[in-house]
């Protein structure tokens, strides 16, 4: 019996999550999940994107009500779920990915937003600054309460977040990615005072998919799938191929059907990207697309895999790297021109970045050619933008009474039909698929998976974007893996086998160095 | 088989009727609180419905509603135009200036309304490739234009009682006034350019999501130049017309707060703020509703205290109704 499994039998838990159920109308998002952390502890929270962390966190914190049945324990005594105030009255804090700070106002300000210490109702600010003097002095940081925020470092300002959280007695702190954006010393910095606050007696709730800062800190890591509850390790009897197999560990459906063409290096190249960077996050990424190929791009969220295909694509400036297509040298400074070039991009974000919610279907479909379908003088012409909108709404099948009403009257998975139709009418030679399927129901899924193939058979080159690992086993040929901004290796089916998904969840993670 | 496609065009037909229906509807929009005032203001007074009041009308809503359909093009984008006014004022000054010149005086039309295009080509330029804010690039041209329209008489008031195109300001065509018949034909080809062309198209589309219009390929700062510049053109049309009807302009006092009038119109027309939703006819309108307000309360004997603030409940309370009714509509 290990030491962390001795201390369980004899302390309670400071907190205790016990089936917590979570839907949003048809979709669950969280299935019957329950995790006990105690004080002192860090627990670590694993799983891929989208397996149901964040949300279960959202519940922890109020932000979400749990569906009946499911119930939170601090101290063992049950408290009311779903409401934020209540939440941080009972020593939850949460620190989110992105920062919540006001970058105009002092650190002693911010740490004390919304709770200032008041005397005759009015803010006593001599007493403001002293309670956050002491405070830093506990995390041991050296930046002043007078400072302004906007002054300080992204690694400093989380500290005021953590401050934050110990203003209001937080017992329960959870940290959502907290190295994503620090520097590696910032990232020490911050082990350090999360050391200090485990000898306080504080627990801490750790997401993260680096499997490096999960080593180091977790005393004990659970693993979440498909918004369910898989299993929790003790620190002892962690292992790499453990975790991953615990993450990924499910059987592909006969969902995805698709017949694996090994990688063909005959094929003539449609793509070539040449040491790309965006002088940021991007650093010198290459790689060949050949025709009618599908090449998956696979990678966490913040990889750099969105970032990629917008600089392909002109959207974005590169501040190094080539391109070539068929062979040919080209320089793509805009969207328009890479359009031009037979280069079309699938945006991960249809409402905000795609569709004309506003418009017509027909007028969404033929947007990108309008001017090339164009009558003397600039006028429209209805009847053809009409039998380009008919066209694609009997081979896409999208569900509409009529190709007039507007794209934002359709569904989830009719509207990404609009939009894939939209491509497809600038006739594409290479086309960059991102997150191709997101919030589309299972049905329009497998649809746009045929299409997919289909387009690859007619030999468009085509780049795929998702997080989805059965998504990205069951319809590529071959997968890249990208992690910080750079392409971690490549995944290829060899003979009979498929791909692995734990060869690309080891690449993701950076695993296989570890 | 056969019975169930018949059954469902004949569904689908009646969904499309109900659909037009809702669509001319929404249209139509103001129509009838346009309609309201008339008749009450008749019931006030007969003499409103009268063919002379009704000439002065849309006479004097003329100008309004040639800002107005500039003002449209600029907020289908999302943008707005607040230097209309000022660019009226130095548009007009130009006209009547050149007006001045023997044997050239009619050219005092196209100068001016290509001074209002120069005026209107600068904001775009500024919000297009520079990308400032719409907002604070007209705020600094409405100061800056009237300071040039000061200029341009040394602050003083020019006059030609002998003006070669006074007709447009004061003649009629077949019994209708000239201001009439352009702000009518304004309206017409603003009609054709938003709904029936490509460039059109591009500018719902980019009001709509600036973003996407992009990655879709479409010019968007070309666009946007495009639309301050028909806005500048149109302000200088409205200088033109405003020396003609006048035979005389002043850079200090002409033309202020016009681009409120304008924008009130484009509002009440139902054209979105934020940009993408709205039409040309819904601004003509909207323009005539503040012609009718105007002329109604006076002929009703109100103080032109009273005016200021009926006319601005009534802008306020026709939006809220009208959001309202979009509302209401969305939700069945």
């Amino acid at each position: 019996m290990t030491a962390a499994a001795q201390i369980e039998t004899v302390r309670q838990p400071v907190l205790e999550m016990r089936h917590i159920s979570k839907t949003f109308g048809p979709i669950r998002a969280l299935q019957d999940v329950s995790l006990t952390v105690h004080a002192g502890e860090l627990h670590a929270l694993m799983g891929e994107n989208g397996a149901g962390k964040s949300t279960l966190m959202k519940v922890l914190s109020g932000a979400y009500r749990p569906d009946p049945g499911g119930d939170i324990l601090i101290d063992g005594a049950p408290v009311a779920t779903g409401d934020p105030i209540k939440a941080r009255a009972n020593g939850i804090a949460v620190i989110y990915q992105e920062l919540s700070l006001a970058p105009n106002l002092t650190v002693a300000q911010n740490i004390f937003l919304g709770n200032e210490p008041r005397q005759f109702g009015i803010v006593d600010r001599e007493q403001c600054n002293r309670r956050a003097k002491e405070i830093i002095a506990r995390l041991g940081v050296s930046f002043s309460a007078r400072a302004t925020v906007s002054s300080l470092s992204l690694g400093e300002r989380q500290m005021v977040e953590i401050a934050r959280a110990l203003s209001t007695s937080a017992r329960i702190i959870v940290m959502d990615e907290p190295t994503t954006s620090l520097t590696s010393r910032e990232t020490d910095r911050l082990f350090e005072v999360i050391a200090t606050l485990k000898s306080q007696g504080i627990a801490i709730i750790y997401i993260s998919h680096r499997m490096e800062e999960v080593y180091q800190l977790a005393d004990r890591v659970s693993v979440l799938r498909d918004s369910g509850y898989v299993g929790t390790l003790e620190c002892a009897d962690l292992n790499a191929s453990r975790l991953v197999s615990m993450m990924v560990g499910r059987d592909l459906s006969a969902f995805y059907k698709k017949d694996h063409r090994p990688p063909d290096s005959t094929r003539a190249i449609a793509l070539s990207v040449q040491g790309m960077s965006d002088g940021n996050l991007l650093k010198d990424c290459s790689f060949d697309l050949h025709k009618g190929e599908v090449l998956a791009l696979a990678g966490l969220v913040g990889s750099g895999r969105t970032e990629l295909a917008r600089l392909i694509f002109g959207a974005d400036r590169h501040t190094s790297g080539t391109l070539e297509l068929d062979g040919k040298p080209i320089a793509i400074g805009s969207p328009r021109e890479a359009l031009d070039a037979g280069i079309a991009y699938l945006t991960e974000d249809r409402k905000e970045l795609g569709l004309f919610l506003d418009m017509s279907i027909s007028d969404n479909i033929s947007m990108g050619v309008l001017a090339r379908d164009a009558r003397a003088g600039g006028l429209r012409d209805f009847a053809t933008a009409e039998r380009r909108a008919a066209k694609a709404v009997s081979d896409l099948s999208i569900r509409t009474r009529s190709v007039q009403a507007n794209a934002g009257s359709l569904s989830g998975g009719n509207q990404q039909k609009v939009l894939l139709a939209r491509l497809l009418e600038t006739e594409p030679r290479v086309l960059i698929l991102d997150e191709p399927t997101r919030g589309v129901d299972v049905g329009a899924k497998s649809e746009i998976y045929r299409l997919i193939d289909d387009l690859a058979k007619k030999g468009i080159a085509i780049l795929m974007i998702s997080s989805e690992l059965p998504e990205v086993i069951g319809v590529a040929d071959r997968v890249l893996v990208m992690r910080d901004g750079t392409i971690a290796g490549e995944v290829t089916a060899s003979a009979g086998q498929p791909l692995s998904q734990e060869a690309i969840m080891e690449l993701a993670t950076g695993a296989a160095k570890g | 088989m056969t019975d169930k496609a018949t059954e469902m065009s004949a569904g689908d037909q009646a969904v499309g009727r109900s659909r037009r229906l809702r669509t001319a509807f929404a249209a139509l929009g103001m129509l009838p609180v346009l309609i309201l005032l008339a008749a009450g203001f008749q019931i006030m007074n007969p003499r409103f419905l009268t063919e002379t009041n009704l000439l002065i009308v849309t006479q004097q809503s003329s100008i309004n509603i040639v800002l107005a359909a500039g003002m449209t093009f600029v907020i289908l984008t999302g943008g707005i135009d607040l230097s209309v006014g000022s660019i009226l004022a130095a548009s007009a000054m130009v006209a009547v200036m050149v007006s001045l010149v023997p044997e050239w005086g009619m050219l005092g039309v196209p100068a001016a309304i290509l001074v209002g295009l120069g005026f209107g080509v600068i904001n775009g330029l500024l919000v297009a490739y520079i990308k400032l804010p719409p907002f604070i690039v007209t705020l600094g041209s409405l100061t800056a234009v009237r300071g040039v329209a000061r200029l341009l008489g040394q602050d003083t008031t020019v006059f030609n009682s002998d003006l070669p195109f006074d007709f447009i300001g004061n003649g009629s065509l077949f019994g209708i006034p000239w201001l009439v018949i352009i702000a009518l034909s304004v309206v017409v080809l603003s009609w054709l350019v938003l709904k029936r062309t490509v460039l059109g198209t591009w500018i719902y589309a980019v009001g709509g999501n600036a973003e996407a219009a992009r990655l879709t390929g479409i010019k968007v700062p070309l666009v946007l130049l495009f639309v301050y510049g028909v806005s500048g053109l149109l302000a200088g049309l409205g200088g033109a017309m405003s020396a003609a009807r006048l035979y005389a302009a002043n850079g200090l006092q002409l033309g202020q707060s016009y681009e409120l009038d304008a924008i009130a119109a484009v509002i009440l027309g139902g054209t979105s703020f934020v940009g993408g939703v709205g039409s040309i006819w819904g601004t003509l309108i909207g323009g005539l509703i503040i012609a009718v307000l105007s002329n109604g309360l006076i002929l009703a004997g109100v103080s032109d205290i009273w005016q200021y603030i009926i006319k601005g409940l009534v802008i306020i309370v026709a939006v809220a109704l009208d959001r309202y009714r979009l509302q209401a509509g969305a939700r069945t």
